[in-house]
């Protein structure tokens, strides 16, 4: 692990993660805190789909996201790179600090947040253009128009995603034509061509066969270097597997209506919340018997 | 603990039986029988009626098209509709200039208001408002539109009020509601994770829809354009009280009367002089073909955008 060298105590490590638990044995060395998330809350109307969300994200690590379906995984997901901020109806609550910066201020832009976070959805989604064109998408977005530098960026974001051999042959031809793993890498290298300081994934495997799953696995190991990851996943395995820490979330009964809303249960390392979780409803979740 | 899902229990036989998947029923048999009748027998009698069509204004308009080829196509009209022979230059030029006028005003406003309403408006007030009022311009007949702007811009100017732009105005109007509606739901399935895609990438809402949106959705809107420039091109009620009623030939869209095939196709049809009545034939033959033309050349058009964007 190449950790980053922890330059100060934060005191926001202790507390935010693993809620006053110890996270057993040795302390390991913590990264660096990139987002702080205090009291978020997500309101779509009336109906309030997840609440009270505070936790933080360290750098370099892959944070994963679990929970039943409907507790709130994708919509806190989405506040960090305020993609909730194209649906209408939804307001959000509390705040989340950049590297200190609230992403909520009033003179944030979201486009720039887009820039900083990157995002891949659960569902491939190329344009209906060409491989060389999806990746360039973005830079061209930040203005880049130099063809040799850009024909660079392509490689290398390419490579990244672990692509380019597959492609480099046909980088003039529709991205609509890869098979489902292949677009969503070419969705992982379109977002890394922005440079990116996090990604963002929402069930990126969910559309995905096995092999196509292991290999996006991999990838995630070999960014994870260079990029912040926070994954949204169903899959307890898959996030025993990749994943620094774990989140999870579940679903509470209203006191006003019948309605369900989202609560962050749990957080912690990824092997105490697995090995020794501290609430009943998390294990009961990671032993496969609820959920 | 207590065992949350009991796994030693059997499954419930669901085993169909057999008979149950060859088996259909007879009432099924009858019912799909008699619908591939009507269905078989609706597209002999739309074909027939189309065929009929067809053949019918070949028949009766080939003659004087083709006598002394090319003068249907570059001569005047004659002055008295008692002459014989061809020259129909002044109505072909005058339904170009008067629909590609329209074209040129109605196509972009109508994809810029759809745009709009899917991409900004979307179900505020305002956004509905002007969805309910472009259903209600659908509705309105082609010659209410000819009347609207007889009295609101032709009448103010006079005798120079007649002209092919002002018919080209009656004619935008019909086209309008033609290009949101259409524009408007092909943007509507354009899927949002495309442009949750650009979004996400930092590309702001109007670059989003230059780039993605509206690329995507091109193949649709052209020939949701094309459908209203079709049937704008056929039209003759828009134009009766705005273009005046020219038999030579001007290309100038806003000065000078002008006339179209539609108009010609009416006024000859009128008289009751064989002559006239074979020039409305060839006129009608001349609008058909100038319509398939223009619909076959901007398909391959579409066809071939469609292709560069999804493969
Ligand atoms: N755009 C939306 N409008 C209204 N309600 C939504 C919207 N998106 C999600 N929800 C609701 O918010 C809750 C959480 O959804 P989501 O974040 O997608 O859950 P998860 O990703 O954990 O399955 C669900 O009850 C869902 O119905
Ligand atoms: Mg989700």
């Amino acid at each position: 692990m190449t950790e980053k060298v922890h330059t100060m105590h934060e005191p926001a490590d202790e507390s935010v993660d693993s809620a006053a638990r110890s996270t057993g044995g040795v302390a390991a060395p913590a990264n660096k805190l990139i987002f702080s998330v205090n009291d978020l809350s997500v309101d779509y109307g009336a109906f309030t789909a997840v609440r009270d969300v505070t936790l933080g994200i360290y750098a370099n690590d892959i944070t994963a996201f679990i929970g039943p379906s409907g507790c709130g995984k994708s919509t806190v997901l989405r506040c960090f790179n305020r993609m909730n901020d194209t649906i209408k109806s939804a307001k959000v609550h509390g705040s989340i600090l950049y590297h200190d910066i609230d992403l909520y201020g009033p003179t944030i832009s979201a486009t720039q947040v887009r820039r900083h976070i990157g995002m891949v959805f659960q569902k491939p989604n190329p344009f209906p253009k060409s491989i060389y064109d999806n990746v360039a998408y973005g830079p061209r977005l930040a203005g880049l128009k130099n063809k040799s530098e850009l024909d660079e960026l392509v490689e290398t974001s390419l490579r990244g995603a672990a692509l380019w051999d597959e492609v480099k042959d046909r980088l003039k031809s529709s991205a609509l034509g890869l098979s489902g793993g292949q677009q969503q890498r070419l969705c992982i290298g379109r977002a890394l061509a922005v440079k990116p300081d996090v990604i963002l994934m929402d069930e990126p495997c969910s559309a995905l066969d096995p092999i196509a799953t292991a290999r996006i696995e991999d990838l995630m190991q070999e960014i994870k270097q260079q990029y912040t990851i926070i994954i949204v996943t169903h899959n307890m395995q898959q996030a025993a597997r990749v994943s620094d820490r774990t989140a999870f979330f579940t679903t509470e009964v209203n006191s006003e209506s019948d309605r369900r809303t989202g609560v962050l249960v749990e957080y912690g390392r990824t092997d105490s919340i697995f090995s020794q979780p501290v609430d009943d409803r998390t294990e009961q979740y990671v032993t496969g018997r609820f959920g | 603990m207590t065992a949350v899902i009991d796994n030693t229990s059997p499954a419930p036989a669901m085993v169909p039986l057999l008979s149950d998947l060859s088996s259909v029923s007879g009432r099924r048999r009858n019912k799909n029988m008699v619908m591939t009748v009507l269905m078989g027998v609706s597209v002999v009698v739309v074909g027939f009626v189309l065929l009929l069509v067809l053949i019918t204004v070949v028949r009766k308009g080939w003659s004087i098209v083709v006598s002394e080829f090319p003068k249907w196509f570059t001569k005047d009209i004659q002055l008295s509709p008692r002459r014989a022979g061809p020259g129909m230059k002044a109505a072909i030029v005058g339904t170009i200039v008067a629909t590609a006028t329209a074209t040129v005003i109605a196509v972009p406003l109508g994809i810029a208001g759809a745009i709009y309403l899917n991409e900004y408006g979307k179900r505020s007030a305002f956004a509905r408002t002007l969805r309910f009022l472009t259903n209600v311009m659908a509705g309105v007949p082609s010659i209410v539109m000819g009347l609207f702007i007889y009295v609101f811009w032709v009448v103010p100017r006079g005798v120079d009020g007649l002209n092919a732009f002002s018919g080209a105005l009656a004619l935008a109007c019909l086209m309008l509601p033609i290009v949101v509606r259409s524009t408007e739901e092909m943007l509507r399935l354009v899927p949002q994770n495309l442009r949750d895609a650009s979004l996400a990438l930092g590309a702001t809402a109007s670059r989003t829809t230059l780039t993605v949106v509206i690329p995507k959705a091109a193949p649709g809107i052209i020939s949701g354009s094309l459908l209203a420039i079709a049937r704008a091109a056929g039209e003759t009620a828009p134009l009766i009280f705005t273009v005046g009623a020219a038999k030579a030939t001007n290309w100038n869209p806003f000065s000078g009367t002008n006339t179209s095939l539609s108009l010609q196709i009416y006024a000859n049809a009128k008289e009751s002089f064989p002559t006239a009545q074979e020039r409305a034939w060839g006129a009608a033959l001349t609008l058909i073909a100038l319509a398939f033309l223009f619909t076959f050349g901007a398909r391959a058009l579409s066809g071939r955008l469609s292709r560069t964007t999804e493969s």
